[in-house]
């Protein structure tokens, strides 16, 4: 095996290398949609965040506009306040509405933005105020047995 | 009086509690051939290492060119090995790179020497063993001979002024064993060198020392030139050059008697 | 009879006390290989030649097993969440496991059976043909020479050849389910791009795949630098490489699972 053979064969195997993880950065893992651009902070109290995560995201519409942040206690309110860094392309009216959502019937949850028709738009550190919180499967078992029981 | 380019004095050297030499005392010169002879475990190959400084006496010294080998610094150490050539048992050539390449290593490690001069010193030193056509082979492609001619070739690359080789004539055949022979014989002439052999070959070697040392039990048991030991009277070098089955060293090992050991008699008679 | 139960925890207490003393004498070869790691960098061709030995070879065995573990993890993955009505998230569990754990931790063991053996047996036969003492007494050093550039060519070729593991999964995991059974490709590729987060899942699978390697190539060069010089030795060696390295590169991965991805909130 000549010199200039094996140099060949391991620049290749070098090459093939960084590509593969070239590939895993970019296609596979989520690097591309990494805040590509100016991000802001919008904030909302949730009585129920059920299964919401940090990183989960922002949807309206179906469209990812951002990403949850931080999900904190609030002893004041005594209830969870959500932070959200929307990307700054996208503009919400005051009166918009957050709800937390579930994708699918396994799927993770996620942060649905409905907005409402108000002129003045939210900006950096605005709090969302009006908010749907997670549908908790107990709740709603609960309330449709009494529901079923209040019928007859 | 010649210069000792080698002296060695009440050297002494135990393995753990394991004595295996104690109180060996040389002394070679320039351009000499000098036989370490002795049965296996005599501890020949042990007085080779701790010449080369691979390890270190439990007493004594060993002085090459005025330099007490165990008390230098891993410096000097490599230094001094940079002068000293060693012919291992079957070769010891590196598999992976050619006979070129083999004798060209230890000239491109520690030389700055240009490529062309290179290549006209390892066809040098393949000339002198008789192997300068086939230098472009693996030493997978050579016979037992050809790769410990290679490796002759291979420790006097840097001309060293000591060149020690450990049981060079083990398993070759006659033309071979006398190829090698001459070799180290001559090259030891031109280069002004010393040759340190250790061997059982008695025959090939009286051919072409100059000295011969008996290693018995990890003590000089003899020495002299071949003259002396071939006309010596002394048991065990008697034993040893004439090849006798018996003698200090038994043939039997150390058993029962055979009658008890054949149950044709009991213990007790 | 009481002998020997005495015997049989004499011989436990000995091999203890002798993989204790081993594990000195490794890392103190280690502390040995790292220091004298310059003439592998000042040449380089020394580390090159070794990673076609060590990467480029060993690329046949990584590609193959990868495509296939790949692939049965996209039919089991399929198998089970179909059940739910969410196959769709099929690319994401090949994705996951695969760059999370079966990426780095097979690529390993694989690489410590074909190259971690192969460098102990060289090794061990360069000493049991007298090759390193011959170097040394030419003052060459035989573990800068010989043995630091095997280490740092594992070392680079490990998180490569994990990555390239990785990459075939996920490719036969998408061959399986989309191409021979149907699964939706917009959703199996978009599913997987927005759970499999960069930071978190893929750069922490590559950290483990570079502790693998060194961890791999250090046992690998040992071994081979301290078997005995006879056959027995040798092949004794390349047993124990592949077997310490398979037992250390589980329990590495288990403690760094548990700094990496403590507590999914």
């Amino acid at each position: 095996m000549s010199r200039t053979v094996m140099d060949f064969w391991v620049g290749l195997f070098v090459m093939a290398g960084i590509g593969a993880l070239l590939i895993l950065g970019l296609k596979v893992g989520n690097l591309t949609s990494y805040n590509a651009g100016e991000v802001y902070n919008l904030t909302g109290n949730f009585e129920n965040i059920g299964g919401l995560k940090i990183r989960a995201p922002v949807k309206s519409a179906g469209v990812v506009v951002g990403r949850v942040l931080d999900i904190r206690f609030s002893l004041e309110t005594y209830d969870a306040v959500v932070t959200m860094g929307i990307n700054s392309a996208y503009q919400f009216p005051k009166d918009t509405f957050a709800s937390i959502l579930t994708s699918g019937l396994l799927g993770e949850q996620y942060i649905g933005l409905s907005p409402g028709g108000d002129d003045v738009m939210l900006t950096d550190g605005d709090k969302i105020m009006k908010t749907n919180s997670a549908m908790v499967l107990e709740e709603m078992i609960g309330r449709f047995l009494f529901d079923k029981a209040s019928e007859n | 009086m010649t210069d000792n380019l080698i002296e060695i004095k009440n050297l002494a050297f135990s393995y753990g509690t394991r004595p295996i030499l104690n109180n060996v005392n040389m002394a070679m010169s320039r351009g000499k051939v000098i036989a370490v002879m002795g049965g296996s475990g005599s501890g020949k190959t042990t007085l080779l290492r701790l010449i080369g400084g691979e390890i270190k006496p439990s007493a004594g010294y060993v002085k090459v060119a005025d330099q007490i080998v165990h008390q230098l610094s891993r410096d000097e150490l490599f230094k001094l090995r940079r002068k000293m050539g060693m012919l291992f048992q079957f070769g010891a050539l590196f598999t992976d790179i050619s006979v070129f390449d083999n004798v060209a290593f230890q000239i491109r490690e520690h030389t700055g020497l240009p490529e062309s001069m290179i290549r006209d010193l390892v066809l040098m030193k393949l000339q002198a063993v008789g192997l300068r056509g086939a230098h472009h082979l693996m030493p997978a492609e050579l016979s037992g001979g050809m790769a410990r001619r290679v490796a002759l070739a291979r420790s006097i690359a840097l001309d060293p002024m000591l060149v020690m080789y450990d049981e060079p004539f083990t398993g070759l055949d006659p033309i071979s064993l006398s190829v090698i022979g001459n070799l180290i014989r001559r090259l030891t002439d031109a280069l002004g060198m010393i040759s340190i052999v250790v061997t059982h070959d008695v025959q090939e070697s009286l051919k072409i020392v100059d000295y011969v040392y008996f290693l018995a039990d990890g003590v000089i048991a003899a020495q002299g030139t071949p003259q002396e030991v071939k006309s010596s009277v002394a048991p065990f070098v008697h034993q040893f050059v004439h090849g006798e089955e018996d003698g200090p060293v038994p043939f039997h090992y150390p058993a029962r008697p055979y009658q008890i050991d054949l149950e044709l008699e009991s213990v007790v008679a | 009879m009481r002998n020997r139960i005495v015997a049989s925890i004499q011989a436990v207490g000995h091999k203890t006390i002798d993989g204790v003393w081993r594990l000195g004498k490794a890392s103190r070869f280690f502390v040995w290989v790292l220091l004298k790691s310059t003439t592998s960098f000042l040449r380089f061709g020394l580390v090159v030649r070794e990673i076609y030995f060590v990467g480029v070879l060993s690329l046949i065995i990584i590609l193959v097993s990868g495509l296939f573990v790949g692939m049965v993890l996209g039919l089991q993955g399929y198998e089970t969440l179909q059940k739910y009505g969410s196959e769709s998230a099929v690319g994401t569990l090949v994705a996951l496991s695969l760059v999370r754990e079966l990426g780095p931790v097979m690529a390993a063991l694989l690489f410590a059976s074909r190259a971690g053996s192969a460098i102990t047996a060289e090794i061990g036969l360069m000493k049991a043909t007298d090759q390193l003492a011959a170097m040394g007494m030419m003052a060459v050093d035989p573990i800068a020479r010989v043995v630091a550039p095997r280490f740092w060519a594992g070392v680079i070729s490990m998180p490569l050849l994990a990555a390239m593991f990785t990459v075939m999964g996920i490719f036969g995991g998408y061959l399986v389910t989309v191409v021979f059974i149907g699964v939706d490709n917009g959703s199996f590729w978009s599913q997987m791009q927005n759970n499999v987060d960069f930071r978190y899942d893929i750069v922490n699978g590559v950290i483990k795949s570079c502790f693998f390697g060194v961890a791999v190539t250090a046992i690998a060069v040992f071994e081979g630098f301290d078997a005995p010089p006879t056959a027995e030795g040798v092949s004794g060696a390349t047993t124990r490489t592949v077997v310490t390295s398979s037992l250390v590169i589980l329990g590495l991965d288990f403690v760094l699972t548990s700094f990496m991805f403590r507590g999914v909130s």
